[in-house]
């Protein structure tokens, strides 16, 4: 029984840590690439490592200040989504989606070559250079505290903090957007690029905005995670975060302001809870060992999350926040 | 076809009378209930005859032409839209119609060729642009954006909105007064089109004649001056039919620019006031509705120009291939099998 509630003290963690804080941001991202303006990008990754390595690069390889480095950061999503939307907003749907996924994988291998080892430190990554901000905290950071039977570091805590803020910033931001008439044109284009453009609006802008919208929320992410760890390595930022962002949206309810948080929460919870739920369980000899030995959990826990993303799609389509009516008007 | 008989009974005009000598204007007017046809009145005297200038055309299209591959889709000399008039665009199908649409709205471009919309040229502009200069058009295949709702679907229609720039959409209150405007405008536009108690539906649960309506309504949002409709009335039960050719008409009495692609020749026969023919992408006829149904370039497009003969090049060699096939076999080859293998690797045109 302790076990038990150890591990919903484990998982109550993640569900406010800085992973879930990551996973939030990029799924609000790919909500306003893909929930709202109906763009598939399969790359979200790529923006949030280059909001990571935005920051790690220009304050401990160029020694610029953090805040500058956070500038980096945006400016370079900003500019990697003007490069991936230029030639692929004028076409279908589906030409976005391979040229993002072909960049968020060939941005990973290009960052940990031996070339580019000089820039980004290649496997080994960049570290230490979130000095400046974890100094910032109006607390303790070499302290630990206790918050509802889980244990935090300051510096962990302020990250926290700084990173809700954030996901609380976006959210708003969203949903004013979402209610304005800019949110309708881009609903629109969702529905029908053609109807609209016959409409009047410049559909290649609108999708352009959103685009860039979206991935600088989603190198938001990438910086977050990145201060929080303390590193950056491009091995962390695998295209298979993009996916699970995309699991969290859609257990949230796409198209929804908070269902990219609450998703996100809620995966990171799972995930975590599956985790030392399933090891507590082997170790007390409920699952035999020769059913599942601890070494099958970090695996199996996907899988159940799997399952789980299933049977929500059958019985639930439209997620935990979405609109049944909406969802299956869209049976197309 | 109950809508005003008169005026198509007093203007239908034998093919032997010449269109110079038809009845005035003023016997136009004196016939009563048809308010104002004034484009049908400056249509009048106009030869019936291809590319033939109109009075006060509002959109005017030279040498255009389209061709996908070894296709021409369309060819189209020199046209004319008459303002202010319901220009019916008819041709059986594959003829270019809405292939012509597409250029004419930017949604396509053409390999040569120009057209202006009141003396502007509209040849490099893409679609949202010509939408802005007045030119809206709605599709075959109709476009209700189904998750948003009617009153969204409407909203979206109104040209101009501060809050569909990104920056100003952060700010409510410099959208807020514009857009209850345009509600209030959405509303009697929906009222009219009888859709107003379905606003706070989702248009993707619309049945396709209101969604017919919806479009057309949308594109009135935005105050066009040329309305181009593609089909408006496929796919409508007859009693709908009736209230969207009311709506076209009204369209016409507020001074808006018609132009409408439609196979039912009873509707083009009641409501329009020129009618242009295509096939095979070119312009093959041009005059009043009652010009069109004796005309013979018409007769010979929609029923082939000889009733026996093959419509086309590839035809023409197959059904001669076979002729000389079946003369090969009365020859006295026994079976036949060289000329029907000589058939088959013809036929299937490689």
């Amino acid at each position: 029984m302790s076990d038990l509630i150890d591990a919903f003290q484990v998982a109550g963690k993640a569900f406010f840590g800085f992973q879930a804080i990551f996973f939030a941001l990029l799924a609000i991202g790919i909500n306003v690439h893909f929930g709202y303006t109906g763009l598939l990008n399969f790359g979200q990754i790529a923006f949030a490592m280059l909001g990571g390595f935005g920051i790690a690069i220009s304050v401990s390889q160029w020694g610029l200040p953090f805040w500058v480095g956070v500038l980096v950061a945006i400016g370079s999503a900003v500019v990697l989504a003007l490069l991936l939307g230029l030639p692929t907003l004028r076409l279908r749907a589906d030409y976005l989606a391979i040229v993002t996924i072909a960049v968020a994988e060939g941005l990973r291998l290009l960052f940990r070559s031996v070339s580019a080892t000089p820039v980004t430190g290649g496997t080994r990554g960049l570290s230490a250079f979130n000095g400046s901000f974890i100094a910032l905290a109006p607390w303790d950071t070499q302290k630990r505290y206790n918050i509802l039977g889980t244990s935090w570091s300051g510096g962990e805590l302020w990250v926290a903090l700084i990173g809700w803020l954030l996901v609380i910033l976006f959210t708003l931001l969203v949903w004013q957007l979402m209610r304005s008439p800019w949110g309708r044109v881009v609903k629109a284009i969702r529905e029908d690029e053609d109807a609209v453009r016959a409409l009047g609006k410049n559909v290649y802008n609108y999708k352009m905005q959103a685009l860039v919208l979206g991935g600088v929320i989603g190198a938001f992410g990438g910086m977050v995670y990145a201060v929080g760890t303390g590193s950056a390595i491009p091995d962390q930022y695998q295209n298979a975060n993009t996916f699970l962002a995309y699991g969290a949206l859609i257990l949230g309810g796409a198209a929804r302001v908070l269902g990219p948080v609450i998703g996100a929460m809620l995966l990171l919870f799972i995930l975590q809870f599956a985790d030392t739920g399933l090891r507590a369980l082997i170790s007390n000899g409920v699952i035999p060992d020769t059913l599942l030995s601890s070494t099958d959990v970090a695996q199996i826990r996907f899988v159940l999350v799997g399952i789980g993303l299933m049977l929500l799609l059958v019985f639930r389509p439209q997620g935990i926040f979405g609109d049944r009516r909406e969802v299956m008007l869209d049976a197309r | 076809m109950p809508a005003d008989p008169t005026a198509h009974g007093a203007h239908a005009a034998g093919p032997d009378e010449t269109p110079a000598a038809g009845p005035t204007p003023t016997r136009e007017s004196a016939a009563g209930r048809t308010p104002q046809r004034l484009a049908q009145a400056a249509l009048k005297d106009l030869p019936w005859e291809v590319g033939v200038a109109k009075p006060d055309p509002a959109i005017v299209v030279d040498k255009v032409t389209r061709s996908f591959g070894g296709l021409t889709a369309v060819s189209v000399d020199h046209l004319e839209v008459q303002r202010g008039g319901i220009t019916g665009l008819i041709g059986p199908n594959g003829a270019g119609k809405t292939t012509l649409f597409n250029l004419l709205t930017g949604f396509d471009q053409p390999n040569t060729g120009s057209w202006s919309f009141d003396g502007r040229d509209l040849g490099k502009l893409s679609p949202h642009q010509v939408a802005r200069l007045g030119v809206v058009r709605t599709f075959q295949l109709t476009k209700a954006l189904s998750r948003l709702t009617v009153l969204q679907n409407m909203l979206l229609g109104a040209q101009g909105q501060r809050g569909e720039s990104f920056l100003r959409a952060l700010v409510p209150g410099g959208w807020r007064s514009q857009e209850k405007e345009n509600t209030e405008r959405a509303m009697d536009l929906l009222r009219r089109f009888k859709l107003d108690a379905k606003k706070d539906d989702f248009a993707g649960i619309l049945s396709g004649g209101q969604r017919k309506l919806l479009e057309m309504a949308r594109a009135l949002m935005s105050d066009p001056k040329v309305v181009m409709l593609d089909e408006p009335m496929a796919g409508v039960n007859p009693a709908l039919t009736q209230s969207l050719l009311g709506h076209v008409k009204d369209l016409r009495e507020e001074g808006m620019t018609v132009i409408f692609v439609e196979h039912d020749m009873d509707v083009v026969r009641d409501i329009s006031d020129w009618v242009v023919v295509m096939a095979a992408g070119k312009i093959i006829a041009e005059g009043p509705p009652e010009s069109i149904s004796q005309n013979k370039a018409v007769v010979d497009a929609y029923l082939g120009a000889h009733h026996d003969a093959p419509l086309t090049v590839e035809e023409e060699d197959r059904v001669l291939a076979e002729a000389d096939a079946s003369l090969a076999r009365e020859d006295g080859l026994p079976p036949g099998r060289p000329g029907t293998d000589e058939i088959s690797s013809d036929g299937s045109t490689r």
